[in-house]
């Protein structure tokens, strides 16, 4: 009798294992945040947008982080997804999408796949090139500005960051030359430099690149990062 | 194995009959109060509202030392806590608050007040307008810190049908929720006490303090919004609209004047002798202490202790190997103005750069409004009439510095040849907690009564969350806003004279950074920066991620202050020449103070958590998030 109600324990429990067992989220959606084809900079960990499934007894989004360097990448289930760019985030604003007359872009996830979300920044920094030698790093850049129409806005500052690693912006970095908006006299051929402090332990390169922050827009648009020998 | 049976249900049926009996099984509980009991008695009704008071929220306060070095006011000397100096952000669900329960069980109270009838009508109003002030505290509290949230006023129930979608409330519009606080506090004021001796239970002052306070508040928001139009939602529930700034600092303005006109309260004057002391004792004053509104209220011996002195208290005269915990930043020491009503930073070098010679620490300090001694500890001043060890170490002539690692270290200095402390016995170190590691203390607050710093007497010195100088700060602010520079300056006066000032400001001395520099040396570790700072709109501006130096403007509100500052004394030994022994300055930074303080617009609001949303869809996120 009691081996019999043993065995019967031990299988229920064993049943019951598998009913929450399921394969893990394997279809990779990546791509990156893009202008006209050309990716956009912006700081690590704080540019974010939201996918939504709906379908689902709770509320509540998906949370993607967007990369320093526009790119992204978010491990989901195969499923109808809708993306969403907070008008907040970002140095942009989102395109109207033709299928849902709205900021939502529909997403289809069968499988893994690359999807690059084309946004309107306010403005893109063109060729910028970095130079170092004699402890100093400088660079020269162009600024274009994209949205021209009536919801253009004017820039509030424009900087040259350089870090130890190559995380850059105002939060890493170890020197930095910043000119305000109004200060700045062209939008072409604008140079900066720095002069690269001390470094403990010691290495003879640096990472870079160039902010651009657009007034009344929280997170600022950055050139490429790029490692600087000095 | 048959009479185990049979004995087992002998029991049964002996227990089953007795259960019969209803007399025996319906008594009154010992061990708790029924409803019917409690609303019979005032003293018991009373006890619950005791209850209610003790959970009124709190930022920052006496008892939670940390808080304050969250900003750029002080430095947090305990390992433990210098993560604080390190964050590169503030994450958006800091200082977030939703605590309904609290709400639920004053709605009850209110209901059952309300329906009472056991109670005398006097004590039935007083204990109604009391609990209807902690209600609209929590309302002010909760849109402080997380913009509109749902107005609940009765206790809702749960009716069991499987569908709680009647319970979901969305949020009130920001400005609903101050109106509400101010509607309230003009309801209730009359019912309450006029009684400027009513100091840990509401009073009518406290009413209008706290309407003060809240249409303040909702003005600078709207006045202030324009700045930061991000930082708002299109229902409402978060940012106001700026025309209706004017009427909000006009009842701003009318709430303190209220207050001000009852003639009961006053600026504590009495040590005028002694400036600095006097201000040091207006916190620690129980007293006939008239400045002084609302406090939450502790005794030695009831359990109900605080232990901010023992948290805090100078190494070198502490009573404990405890103490030294929170380290005024040179930021804020700075800010206290010349006497003259001029702002500048500390002249401890010459204009070639090099050391200026000081024969005492405090001279450095000295000519100083008299709020900066009796806020801060500074080198070579008295606490507990102890004179405290703050110094760095030697200098030599060839400018080597000889320290330790330890509180009063001894080394032999060359041309020595027996050992000598080399640094004080309060520090500064950099990196040893508990040493004044900005070299400064806090002064407000701290008990000077002897015991106060032992963990087994701790201190019965009060928190102050309302006191008459604010209120005249307030009153002053509104004023401003309103273009009545010449009544703003006279309240500013009131309280700039307390501080020593002899030259009053007038109309035309005024401005917003004025305003904003005296509240900052005026409430400093009274728990107001941070909200004063977030109304302004300048929390993301003098927080803004940028790793700058220390201002040379301690006087413009918009000037960057993100990471925390020190000034360290050291004495100089050069035998046979003339600055031996003499004092100089050097401005530093704490090691630990690796990253700045970065307040993004997402903070402004805090982050409602992902559950509440999800049961109850109609709460909308906050913006920037």
């Amino acid at each position: 009798m009691k081996k019999y109600l043993l065995f019967l324990l031990l299988g229920a429990s064993l049943t019951a294992c598998t009913f929450d067992n399921y394969d893990p989220p394997s279809s990779v959606l990546k791509g990156r945040i893009v202008y006209k084809g050309e990716p956009i900079g912006v700081e690590y960990n704080n540019v974010t947008f939201e996918l939504w499934e709906p379908g689902w007894g709770k509320k509540g989004s998906i949370n993607v982080t967007v990369d320093q360097n526009g790119s992204y990448a978010s491990t989901l289930f195969d499923g109808n997804y809708k993306l969403v760019i907070p008008s907040y985030q970002g140095p942009f604003k989102s395109i109207r999408n033709a299928e849902t007359q709205s900021d939502t872009i529909p997403v289809q996830v069968r499988g893994s796949q690359t999807l690059d979300l084309e946004v309107l920044p306010y403005y893109m920094i063109r060729n910028a090139t970095f130079t170092g030698g004699e402890s100093k790093v400088s660079t020269q850049f162009s600024i274009e500005k994209i949205i021209t129409d009536a919801s253009a806005k004017a820039i509030e500052e424009v900087a040259l960051y350089i870090s130890k690693t190559d995380f850059v912006d105002v939060r890493t970095n170890i020197a930095a030359q910043v000119i305000k908006g109004a200060d700045l006299k062209t939008m072409s051929g604008i140079q900066l430099q720095v002069t690269v402090p001390k470094l403990t332990p010691t290495q003879n390169f640096v990472f870079a690149r160039v902010k651009l922050k657009v007034s009344g827009i929280e997170d600022p648009i950055f050139s490429p990062i790029q490692k600087v020998t000095y | 194995m048959k009479k185990m049976h049979y004995l087992s249900c002998l029991v049964l049926m002996l227990v089953s009959w007795s259960c019969n009996d209803e007399k025996f099984l319906d008594k009154d509980p010992t061990n708790i109060l029924t409803n019917d009991k409690v609303w019979q008695s005032p003293n018991l009704v009373l006890t619950v509202l005791v209850d209610l008071y003790d959970r009124y929220p709190d930022m920052q306060s006496t008892e939670r030392w940390v808080e304050y070095a969250n900003f750029d006011e002080a430095f947090a000397s305990s390992s433990g806590e210098y993560y604080r100096h390190k964050n590169q952000e503030y994450s958006y669900d800091w200082w977030n608050y939703w605590d309904y329960g609290y709400l639920r069980e004053m709605n009850l109270f209110i209901q059952k007040c309300e329906q009472a009838t056991q109670l005398s009508a006097g004590d039935k109003t007083r204990f109604l307008a009391e609990a209807r002030y902690l209600r609209a505290s929590f309302y002010f509290e909760e849109v402080k810190r997380m913009g509109g949230v749902p107005l609940i006023l009765e206790p809702l129930a749960y009716d069991f049908s499987g569908d709680p979608t009647y319970l979901q409330h969305a949020r009130a519009k920001e400005s609903e929720i101050y109106d509400f606080v101010i509607a309230e506090m003009e309801a209730i004021k009359n019912d309450l006490p006029a009684d400027a001796n009513v100091k840990s239970r509401a009073s009518k002052g406290l009413a209008l303090a706290t309407e003060a306070r809240a249409a303040l508040y909702a003005g600078s928001i709207a006045k202030y919004g324009v700045n930061t139009p991000q930082v708002s939602l299109p229902g409402g529930e978060v940012g106001i609209a700026a025309d209706k700034a004017a009427g909000y600092y006009q009842k701003a303005l009318k709430a303190a004047e209220e207050l001000i006109a009852l003639g009961q309260y006053s600026l504590y004057l009495k040590k005028p002798t002694d400036l600095q002391d006097n201000f040091a004792s207006l916190f620690t004053d129980k007293s006939n202490n008239a400045e002084v509104l609302f406090v939450k209220d502790f005794k030695l011996k009831s359990g109900k202790t605080v232990d901010w002195t023992i948290n805090n208290q100078p190494r070198s005269v502490a009573e404990e190997q405890q103490g030294g915990r929170l380290n005024p930043s040179l930021n804020l020491v700075q800010s206290f103005e010349k006497l003259d009503n001029t702002f500048a930073p500390y002249a401890y070098t010459e204009a070639n750069g090099g050391y200026r010679y000081f024969s005492n620490p405090l001279e450095l300090f000295a000519g100083r409004d008299a709020r900066l001694g009796g806020t801060v500890i500074l080198p070579g001043s008295q606490f507990k009439s102890k004179t405290v060890d703050i110094w760095a170490g030697y200098i030599l002539a060839n400018n080597s510095i000889i320290t330790g690692d330890n509180f009063g270290s001894r080394k032999v200095l060359p041309g020595k040849t027996t050992e000598e402390q080399v640094v004080g016995f309060d520090g500064p170190i950099d990196g040893l907690e508990y040493s004044a590691q900005t070299g400064f203390y806090v002064r407000k607050y701290q008990d000077p009564t002897v015991g106060s710093g032992q963990l087994g007497t701790r201190s019965e010195v009060w928190w102050i969350r309302y006191r008459y100088a604010e209120v005249l700060l307030n009153a002053a602010e509104a004023a401003f806003e309103l273009g009545q520079s010449a009544k703003a300056a006279e309240y500013l006066n009131q309280v700039r004279k307390r501080a020593g000032f002899t030259k009053d400001l007038v109309a035309a001395d005024l401005s917003f950074d004025r305003i904003v520099h005296e509240r900052k040396v005026e409430l400093a570790f009274e728990n107001h920066i941070f909200w004063d700072l977030k109304r302004w709109r300048l929390a993301h501006v003098v927080w803004n991620g940028n790793a700058t130096d220390l201002t040379t403007q301690p006087g413009v509100a918009t000037e960057t202050s993100t990471r925390i500052f020190g000034l360290w004394p050291y004495k100089i030994y050069a035998p046979g020449t003339e600055q031996n022994g003499k004092w100089v300055f050097k401005k530093i930074i704490p090691s630990n103070v690796t990253n700045p303080h970065r307040f993004r617009l997402g903070n402004y609001y805090s982050f409602i958590n992902e559950d509440i949303r999800n049961n109850n869809p109609k709460i909308v996120k906050n913006p920037n998030q």
